[in-house]
């Protein structure tokens, strides 16, 4: 049972790492800026919740009652990385910055 | 009566729930400290909030919950795939959606939701709230983008809010 445990523990653990790797990879080399915002905003929300997953998991059996407060994490990331993701796209289409040429459609003037 | 003391009944459960979770201890001391400010801070502060209607269907939350977050583990997949693959490949666009919700809070939750889920990032809200802009990563066929997101969530969350 013990093992069985640890081995999710382990899986949740490097999937975590791996989806945030990939979501940071994406910053780094995707071709604009408006593409750039989808790594951080996606790939890092199942790569934190796979962490989180595992951390409750982990402490659950360690203290007294069930370890929950990671839920609190889920839900202020749940609610914060859209909205700052909004923002930025917002700044950025304010600011002109340089799309990638292949985009099709335009931003709107407002 | 009930009310007037529990303005937003929905809300001081919250409150309550991220009060324990936050405190992470369930003694009863900190049980009475939740119940607390779940009353007291929609009780106190309800003056200030603009008047809006109840959720017509609270409990369907739940179920709009459980897809948005099958869609954010497929969506996590998909855009991790999407970033490892040649970046050349891929067709960015812009596009913009036409909303039928009309709820401020409505609006915020689909935006939301679409910047969370496969490969999309809303960008903007048109300044008389009839349309959003949408960022997509890599799209096929925007009217079919379109159309997904309003079978998928938009229509769930127009019966939510009523």
């Amino acid at each position: 049972m013990d093992n069985l445990i640890e081995g999710i523990i382990v899986v949740a653990v490097l999937a975590g790492a791996a989806f945030t790797l990939v979501g940071s990879l994406g910053l780094a080399k995707l071709p604009d800026f408006y593409m750039r915002l989808h790594g951080p905003t996606k790939a890092t929300t199942l790569g934190v919740g796979a962490i989180l997953i595992a951390s409750m998991l982990f402490f659950s059996p360690r203290e007294a009652g069930l370890s929950l407060h990671e839920l609190m994490v889920a839900l202020f990331l749940f609610i914060t990385a859209p909205v700052s993701a909004h923002i930025l796209a917002k700044a950025a289409m304010h600011g002109d910055v340089k799309r990638n040429p292949k985009t099709r459609g335009e931003p709107w003037e407002q | 009566m009930f009310a007037k003391l529990f303005p937003h009944p929905l809300f001081s459960a919250l409150l309550a729930v991220i009060w324990l979770l936050l405190a992470a201890s369930y003694s009863a001391g900190q049980v009475l400290l939740a119940l607390l400010v779940g009353w007291g801070l929609p009780f106190f502060s309800s003056a200030l909030w603009p008047r809006r209607p109840p959720l017509a269907k609270p409990l369907a939350m739940l179920g709009f919950i459980a897809t948005v977050l099958y869609d954010i583990v497929i969506a996590n997949v998909v855009v991790a795939l999407l970033i490892l693959g040649p970046s050349r490949r891929l067709k960015p666009a812009f596009v913009v959606y036409p909303l039928a919700l009309e709820d401020r809070l409505a609006i915020t939750v689909l935006a939301n939701t679409i910047s969370l889920t496969p490969g999309t990032v809303s960008a903007d809200v048109s300044l008389t709230r009839h349309a959003l802009l949408i960022h997509a990563l890599n799209v096929e066929d925007e009217e079919e983008l379109v159309r997904s997101i309003r079978e998928r969530y938009e229509k769930p969350l127009q019966e939510i809010f009523g």
